[in-house]
């Protein structure tokens, strides 16, 4: 039978702790559906399976385990039918029985209880803090769990710094720049947003966004992975969107084939994405599954930005803040508005070249918006 | 009560043992002491010491080196009506003696459906601490505590030394003190209100919340230092001297558990089939509900006493051994 394990959710990542089970034992799982919610350093994520079957022999909640640690086990559906063997693999979730007492009194499930006691056990005092913690919407099964609320801003630093350290200590980057008239793009987004509700209206970073992607189809050198010391392209175009969480910290989860996706479809799926980023609920594959980064400032960003490759990673896209500067059109100085778009490149899998067709890839995608 | 005992506000463990053979002796003239080496020599541990000068020879008697039979003479007498308080040199020697004490004086008022007290009480010393070896220096007092028709009484203060005895006497049934030898130099103030104890209950020595520190015996003074030491770590333990091991007052250990809901069990005897493990099977089976963590227990190792002082030390629960299963049971790695 199949274990079901901790996913890595990202180079970085050596344990994460189960603290949520969306499923319980003897449940039917589908490949895709989510299961478990795993904190890691980059909050809680909610972990699909890819498997399908019956689940079976859950870890206890809080437990921390390294990264391929056996989390459930998943029986095909011939084997679910015959008779469960002897629990000698399963895991007893310990309570001590004053704890178990308290939690029946309070009415309180064992599965939502984190065990802070000897070997592990759920105590007294855990009970108490549950039920002192609890609200009335928390008894929802719709609730959030609460350890959604916000990051724990130190762990994540923690695996930045070892992902960006061993990014420069391994990664030799080359850095492009370029230039581009964001003018015809910028028109073309004030026509649609003129025609469109509030809600349907656009932003200039999910036009970078197709474009970069579009580009990608175009030099696919630079979309996949670096492993065993060759380059693995990856067939499906999964941009990583970076998002500064407002605690601090950063991630990129991914927008899944963005190149088959139209704008509106981009739009909703990068509100949603940096929603969940920053208050939890992000899927495990979102973190696992990235093939380039593409970090956007915004406004208030500053004009270019040089960015270090997330491992396995090859490439980092980057634009600037958009500012207005005088442009030559035709023969006249016209005044438009310029963005700079960088690109930061493992040379062991690309070269300058390679990079330079990418960024005039993304440069022409975004002088025929109308296109993307 | 003796005028010269009520003046005297500190006292040691073996003064007050001393002090409460007097009294009894003054109190009632039925009442007489008989062991190995308590008359010309004052005692093996020097506890009898000036009372063959004070009482003289017929209350004051010296026996041979015959346990049974001293032991036997002890029944007799109490049956026929005196108040003997025979005196066991160490607990070792004890077992010499264990057929008058298991088959006689435990059963004799059973046997005669009644018409037979025994109203003996027997002294011995117990413990190590002192480099006296594996043949003087076992706690065997859990092993009499299995005995239905005995009271096991363990002085842990010099305040019990004092008067236990006196309630000892006056019970019906055969007594058995078990004074332990690293207790008897030390001292305490006695509070010169207080005249008799009871010998049905337990104390709660050091009130506390968070853990019940179970004991008795000298693992008491070990259990109240590892107390203090927890409570600059900010646990706070409660300390319970059993003073009584059979009867077992464990409705005043229940009550303990059942407010800090983590018990650990200090006893100088060896761990298995120990007192120990009787007070932690009564909480298995009544008190279940009430455990937040499990019961642990600070046993003596499962070795006959040695007699190398480090190996001794090594041998018998110690503060630290007391302190680390505490932290680990509130505050675990």
């Amino acid at each position: 039978m199949p274990d079901f394990t901790m996913p890595a959710l990202g180079a970085d990542m050596e344990t994460g702790t189960v603290v949520e089970w969306r499923v319980k034992p003897g449940e039917t799982v589908r490949s895709g559906d989510v299961i478990a919610v795993v904190e890691t350093h980059k909050g809680a994520i909610d972990v699909e399976c890819f498997l399908e079957g019956v689940i079976d022999d859950l870890v206890p909640l809080g437990t921390e385990l390294p990264v391929g640690a056996v989390l459930a086990r998943i029986h095909s559906a011939s084997e679910a039918r015959r008779p469960p063997p002897a629990p000698s693999g399963a895991i007893r979730p310990k309570i001590s029985p004053a704890a178990r007492r308290a939690a029946l009194e309070r009415d309180l499930r064992l599965s939502d209880l984190h065990g802070s006691g000897p070997d592990g056990a759920i105590t007294l005092a855990d009970v108490q803090r549950r039920d002192h913690n609890a609200t009335p919407t928390m008894a929802s099964p719709t609730a959030q769990p609460a350890s959604r609320q916000g990051f724990d801003t130190t762990p994540m630093r923690q695996a930045i710094a070892a992902a960006m350290g061993r990014s420069k200590r391994e990664i030799p980057h080359y850095y492009l720049s370029s230039t581009i008239d964001f003018g015809p793009a910028q028109a073309w987004l004030e026509s649609w947003n003129r025609t469109h509700e509030p809600i349907d209206r656009l932003l200039p970073a999910v036009l970078l966004l197709k474009a970069t992607a579009m580009a990608l189809v175009e030099v696919p050198q630079l979309n996949g992975f670096y492993e065993n010391a060759a380059f693995r392209p990856s067939p499906a175009i999964n941009p990583g969107w970076a998002v500064a969480l407002r605690g601090g910290g950063l991630m990129a989860p991914a927008i899944h084939d963005a190149n088959h996706r139209s704008l509106p479809e981009l739009m909703v799926a990068l509100r949603d994405l940096v929603q969940r980023a920053r208050t939890g609920g992000l899927r495990g594959s979102e973190l696992t599954d990235p093939t380039i980064t593409v970090t956007s400032l915004g406004d208030r960003g500053a004009e270019s930005v040089l960015g270090v490759i997330y491992p396995p990673q090859v490439a980092i896209v980057g634009f600037g803040r958009m500012v207005l500067r005088p442009w030559v059109v035709g023969d006249q100085v016209v005044p438009r508005s310029i963005v700079t778009a960088t690109l930061a490149a493992d040379h062991r899998v690309s070269d300058g070249h390679v990079g330079g067709q990418l960024l005039a890839a993304i440069n022409a995608a975004l002088q025929s918006p109308q296109a993307l | 009560m003796n005028p010269e005992s009520a003046s005297m506000a500190r006292m040691s463990y073996r003064e007050a043992c001393r002090q409460a053979i007097r009294d009894a002796l003054h109190a009632d003239p039925r009442s007489f002491v008989m062991g190995e080496d308590v008359g010309k020599y004052g005692g093996c541990y020097a506890v009898t010491k000036g009372l063959l000068e004070e009482f003289g020879a017929q209350r004051i008697i010296d026996v041979p080196l015959a346990e049974n039979g001293f032991t036997g003479i002890g029944v007799g007498a109490a049956v026929a009506g005196l108040r003997p308080i025979v005196e066991i040199m160490t607990c070792n020697f004890s077992l010499l003696a264990l057929d008058q004490i298991m088959n006689n004086a435990a059963t004799l008022s059973h046997m005669s459906g009644g018409q037979f007290a025994v109203p003996l009480v027997i002294r011995m010393a117990t413990g190590a601490g002192r480099q006296l070896a594996a043949q003087h220096s076992h706690s065997l007092e859990g092993w009499y505590a299995h005995i239905p028709g005995l009271k096991v009484l363990a002085p842990a203060t010099v305040e019990d030394a004092r008067y236990m005895l006196a309630a000892a006497l006056a019970d019906p049934n055969p007594v058995l003190i078990f004074e332990h030898i690293v207790l008897y130099n030390t001292e305490e103030d006695l509070d010169a209100a207080v005249h008799a104890v009871d010998i049905a209950h337990a104390k709660v020595r050091r009130a506390g919340r968070d853990l019940s520190l179970i004991t008795y015996g000298n693992s008491l003074p070990k259990c109240l230092r590892a107390a203090d030491r927890l409570a600059s770590d900010g646990l706070d333990a409660e300390v319970i001297d059993l003073r009584v091991l059979r009867p077992l007052d464990m409705t005043t250990v229940m009550e303990s558990v059942a407010r800090t809901h983590r018990a650990v069990i200090v006893d100088e005897g060896w761990k298995s089939g120990s007192l120990s493990a009787e007070i932690a099977a009564r909480l298995a089976e009544d008190a279940l509900y009430e455990l937040d963590a499990p019961v642990r227990r600070i046993c003596s190792r499962e070795v006959p006493v040695p007699y190398a002082m480090h190996l001794e030390e090594a041998t018998l629960p110690s503060v630290d051994a007391i302190v680390a299963a505490a932290r680990d049971l509130v505050k675990p790695r």
